[in-house]
């Protein structure tokens, strides 16, 4: 039993069903990543996980609690579970400092000051403390992404989502973002990451998953799907991966 | 080289005209103004006299009136040298120097016209104001009586500022529990949603001049405690308030709905429920988006407020009326129009100002 398992999700936009039975299990301290083409439901599934889609089918479960379906604390749920966006999605009428204290003043009933000093620890963390009064639109793609994790660590959570967080940025601003993940993944924060970084799922993930067709189509750990694909189409979307240069 | 996507290079050569008809006839239309200014000036000076009016002043106005256009001379004699410039270069062959003086020469020509129509305008005006022996002056701006009723208007037209504030206030904030109602997601939500949208459309749809009379004088009828004993200033404000908090609900709506549902996701993502996403991640952004339509309604509201004599509330529209029968005469209502002139004006350069703002903010990303 994982950490975090997925099991047989149905999740369906009207008639398009978009996740067809899909099933996934992340370990505690993992990082798992998910690679597909776009549109395959990296995303749906990910915001299935925490909560923002409701599912058709199936269950989700993290550390033994099933955190899917009808009488399920949503609220609870993603003070546990982060999740951080392509589009950074910072509340743009709030300095950096209130953007990663809301949630913690409002949701956890922290006291201003200790919301205050544990945002102003992540921001050195981040090399952004110089930053704190500034504005989302005064800052860099890349600044404003690592704000953004900033925000979703500022509630500890005990898992982290990802999804497609450099796929935005400049590519000299990838590297910053990266590179805070890779520390995160050294500390043995569990991410399920859906990316485009192929290099960066080799380095660091533990388990590589080939999403198609709405379902799990090829696993296992990086060296293996990179360099082995055993199916056919998995095989096809690295060599277009590859043609396109980033691989 | 393949074909297809590729235009032959060609040489932009189109000759420049000189703009020298242009620059001439600014030249004639100066010369036209000033003597239909002097014809016009002979006009007043004629009622003036039949008047039996003599001032020194007046005279040196009417003169210095007269001459005013002679002003525009300058314009077009500039347009007409530039045109002469431009001439002469396309003369020598020189297409650059032609293009840019026949550029300044029918700009200059524009001014010219620009003012000559704004004037044009102006002596109208001056027609109608002494047409038929300055009646229009005579019922419109009888200075002595505008000075007379002033101070009376004036303190009437406190009652028109204070209903206005109350009410301005009470439907910015009722309008937004409107519209976070018609907001309300899921099906508990249902009734609540209908309610708030019949509201709307019933208000939207009924005049306030009779929301105004049904409030005014039907809640007072019904003998209920707390209406019978509400000064009618107190109703009249409710009575506003029920229509422009629809007025308001549509644009928080507006507001509302702009923010991208990403925001949304972000918010409920950290744990923040619906009413504190609501709070602290939508409303304020909203807010700021619809500041301007906000003062927009606000100011219709302040117009509307003459409209609450129809429940013999002595505003400053009902205490002119009663001058103005007492006088025969319009030059009190005057005066309240030119105080809502007033008023207004500072309101409205602050919206444009608000919107000039947001769109700089747009161009900047
Ligand atoms: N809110 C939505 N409403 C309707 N269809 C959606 C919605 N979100 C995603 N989809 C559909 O689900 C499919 C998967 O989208 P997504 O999860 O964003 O793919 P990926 O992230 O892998 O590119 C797409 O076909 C998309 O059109
Ligand atoms: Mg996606």
């Amino acid at each position: 039993m994982g950490f975090l398992e997925v099991i047989n999700v149905v999740k369906r936009f009207g008639a398009n069903e978009v996740l067809r039975g899909i099933s996934l299990s992340v370990e505690e301290h993992q990082v798992v990543c998910l690679i597909g083409p776009s549109g395959c439901g990296k995303s749906t599934l990910l915001r299935c996980i925490n909560g923002l889609e409701e599912i058709q089918g199936g269950e989700i479960r993290l550390h033994g609690d099933r955190i899917s379906g009808p009488g399920v604390d949503l609220n609870a749920l993603r003070r546990e579970v982060g999740i951080v966006f392509q589009s950074f999605n910072l509340f743009p009428h709030m300095t950096v400092l209130q953007n990663i204290t809301l949630a913690p003043t409002r949701v956890l009933r922290m006291p201003e000051g200790e919301a205050q000093e544990k945002a102003m620890a992540l921001l050195r963390r981040i090399g952004l403390e110089h930053k704190a009064q500034a504005y989302p639109d005064q800052l860099s793609g890349g600044q404003q992404q690592r704000v953004a994790i900033a925000r979703a660590l500022a509630m500890e959570p005990m898992l982290l989502l990802l999804d497609e967080i450099t796929s935005a940025l400049d590519p000299e601003l990838v590297s910053e973002v990266l590179n805070l993940l890779r520390e995160l993944a050294e500390e043995g924060m569990t991410m399920v990451l859906a990316t485009h970084e192929m290099g960066f799922a080799r380095e660091v993930a533990h388990k590589v998953c080939f999403l198609y067709g709405g379902v799990v189509h090829e696993e296992g750990p990086p060296e293996e799907i990179f360099k082995d694909p055993r199916s056919e189409r998995t095989q096809q979307f690295l060599r277009s991966i590859i043609e396109a240069g980033r691989l | 080289m393949r074909p297809g996507f590729r235009k032959e290079t060609r040489r932009l050569s189109n000759i420049p005209r000189d703009g020298l008809g242009f620059a001439g006839g600014s030249l004639l239309l100066v010369a036209l103004l000033f003597g239909a200014t002097l014809w016009v000036m002979g006009r007043v000076k004629q009622t003036m006299a039949a008047n039996g009016f003599q001032a020194l002043w007046a005279d040196v106005l009417l003169v210095g009136v007269t001459l005013a256009p002679l002003a525009l001379l300058w314009p077009s004699a500039r347009s007409l040298g530039q045109a002469r410039l431009a001439r002469r270069a396309l003369g020598q062959g020189d297409l650059i120097a032609a293009r840019v003086a026949s550029a300044e020469a029918h700009t200059w020509a524009w001014f010219t016209l620009g003012y000559a129509g704004a004037w044009v305008i102006f002596l109208l005006l001056v027609l109608f104001f002494i047409a038929n022996n300055v009646a229009v002056g005579r019922t419109f701006f009888q200075l002595e009586l505008i000075a007379d009723s002033f101070g009376m208007i004036l303190r009437a037209f406190w009652v028109n500022v204070v209903i206005f504030f109350f009410a301005g206030l009470l439907s910015l904030a009722w309008g937004l529990v409107i519209a976070v109602a018609k907001l309300l997601p899921g099906r508990p939500a249902q009734p609540i949603r209908f309610l708030a949208t019949f509201y709307t459309d019933a208000f939207l749809s009924l005049p306030s001049i009779i929301v105004i009379y049904l409030v005014g004088f039907g809640l007072p009828l019904t003998g209920i405690g707390l209406f019978r004993n509400m000064p009618l200033e107190a109703l009249a404000v409710l009575a506003l308030t029920l229509t422009y908090g629809a007025y308001m609900a549509e644009v928080y709506r507006a507001g509302l709905e702009s923010i991208h549902p990403s925001q949304w996701a972000a918010a409920r993502s950290l744990g923040l429920s619906y009413g504190q996403t609501l709070r602290f991640v939508i409303i304020p952004q909203a807010v700021r988006r619809i500041v301007p339509p906000l003062l927009n309604n606000f100011i219709g509201m302040q117009k509307d407020t003459a409209l609450v004599n129809v429940v013999g509330v002595i505003d400053a529209f009902n205490q002119a009326r009663i001058i103005a029968s007492n006088d025969f005469n319009l030059s009190a209502v005057t005066t309240v129009a030119i105080l809502f002139i007033l008023i207004t004006i500072p309101q409205t350069r602050l919206v444009d100002q608000l919107v000039e703002r947001d769109r700089a903010r747009m161009r900047r990303g």
